[in-house]
């Protein structure tokens, strides 16, 4: 099998990743309910990895790390959180549904919401989101990278409008952290939703958000904290504040090992090696007639990702040919972007995305631009 | 890209009625397999049985017998 399917989640893992959670099987009790070892050992381990993840992402301090199951858990946390009836709030085409719908439910409860549109290539303009920004707006929310196409947001623009205009600036990192550094502080990110499992290289039903200092969300659960068991209100403090019941300790703990293993192995390098892939790859299938390509491939900084049709197919029907007759995995349909996907006209067809890993070969790319000829054939 | 020949498609609301589906259609030796549904049935993306039209009848009595429930049934070109 070549898997080439990275953007919906890595399928291989570092060792050190399946160490972690197998020893974490063995050790840990639950994290901040009691003295005991058992208990210490999960409560010593999350918060090193709230530490790691700090670093990670040059948060301000390890209880701005908030854990949470994966992206769409963060997203609906601080979307639904953070607005209120008459809020205003900017976002763009190339948001996943994680970001979208949790929006659309704002919107029922009286929010207003402007979406950003994008060119043919797939890029939005900065000068339309910062027209779009008025007296009530509270924030503008968008993706790192698009899903679909791998076309990036540039957060240094965006985090910029957002400081001067004074309003809130929500980041979905769910495709690039763990391949991009990124530095909240130094980007002006309020809140960074992330998920574990996709190049942070982690195990699924992890992720989390960053939470920056004094920002205040509503939590969207209460209940068990291992403190303060006589309030009838669940703790305000953060992290505790938006992390009622017992944390996932055990994917937690694969978690933390992910992200030692790409800052020793090098997030530049990892990034550098998924790129070139994609690039081969992108050469590759680019000449062969019939195939069309969608995004931007002229842009410095992209995600390892290409998605394409071949004629006027079914992206199913090409995905599923790929899989069952050279046992190449992709993604075919819409990919939770609906948006992005009726921008680029392709609503009816979607599209069948290649996604790649360092863990990839060049071999594993060659077969795949082979397989792809073959079809067009 | 292969030929394309006439399937019966049935579609589920969810993941688990499909993976019902699969387990199902397994104990009982009902021929088919999962596949992503098809763009000319729903752009929704999912995945649907595709079984041989003339296992229709045995496709139809499985789903009743462990009540998984259809979102749509077509004939169509796979």
């Amino acid at each position: 099998m070549i898997y080439l399917d990275n953007a919906a989640t890595t399928l291989h893992k570092p060792d050190a990743v399946k160490k972690a959670v197998l020893e974490a099987f063995d050790t840990l009790g639950n994290a901040g309910r009691g003295a005991s070892e058992p208990a210490l050992g999960a409560a010593r381990m999350i918060y090193g990895a709230r530490e790691v993840l700090a670093e990670f992402f040059h948060a301000e301090s390890a209880n701005c790390i908030v854990f949470t199951a994966n992206s769409t858990e963060s997203l609906n946390i601080a979307l639904k959180g953070l607005f209120s009836e008459g809020d205003h709030v900017v976002t763009t085409v190339l948001e996943h549904n994680s970001v979208l719908r949790p929006l659309y439910e704002c919107r029922e409860r009286g929010c207003e919401l402007t979406v950003i549109g994008c060119d043919e290539k797939g890029n939005i303009s900065y000068e339309e989101l910062e027209a779009a920004i008025k007296e009530n707006t509270r924030a503008v929310v968008c993706t790192h990278a698009s899903n679909l196409t791998g076309n990036m947001i540039d957060l240094r623009r965006v985090g910029e409008i957002a400081g001067r205009r004074k309003i809130l600036f929500v980041v979905d990192a769910s495709q690039t952290a763990g391949i991009y550094p990124i530095d909240v502080q130094g980007l002006g990110i309020d809140v960074l939703c992330f998920t574990g499992h996709k190049s942070l290289l982690g195990p699924q039903g992890t992720g989390g958000m960053y939470v920056r200092s004094g920002v205040k969300i509503r939590p969207l659960l209460s209940g068990g904290s291992g403190v303060d068991t006589y309030d009838p209100f669940h703790p305000s403090v953060m992290p505790t504040a938006l992390e009622a019941g017992t944390l996932n300790g055990h994917g937690i703990a694969g978690l933390r090992a992910a992200v030692g293993y790409i800052m020793e192995s090098g997030m530049d390098k990892i990034r550098e090696k998924e790129l070139s892939l994609m690039r081969c790859f992108y050469e590759g299938v680019s000449r062969i007639p019939g195939v069309k390509i969608y995004g931007d491939f002229d842009a410095e900084e992209r995600c390892p990702v290409v998605a394409l049709n071949i004629g006027e197919y079914d992206s199913s029907e090409v995905s599923d040919e790929l899989n069952v007759s050279y046992g190449i995995v992709t993604r075919p349909g819409a990919h939770c972007a609906p948006l992005m996907h009726r921008a680029l006209g392709t609503e009816g067809q979607g599209a069948v995305r290649f996604s790649f890993s360092h863990y990839n070969t060049k071999e594993e790319v060659d077969s795949a631009i082979k397989a792809i000829k073959e079809l067009t054939e | 890209m292969r030929k394309r020949e006439l399937k019966l498609v049935v579609t589920f609301h969810t993941t688990a009625d499909a993976m019902a589906m699969e387990k199902a259609c397994g104990e009982h030796q009902v021929p088919g397999r999962l596949i992503p549904v098809p763009r000319s049935i729903s752009a929704g993306c999912g995945l649907a049985w595709c079984a041989p039209p003339e296992a229709r009848s045995q496709v139809l009595e499985v789903m009743a017998e462990k009540g998984i429930e259809q979102e749509e049934l077509h004939e169509c070109m796979v």
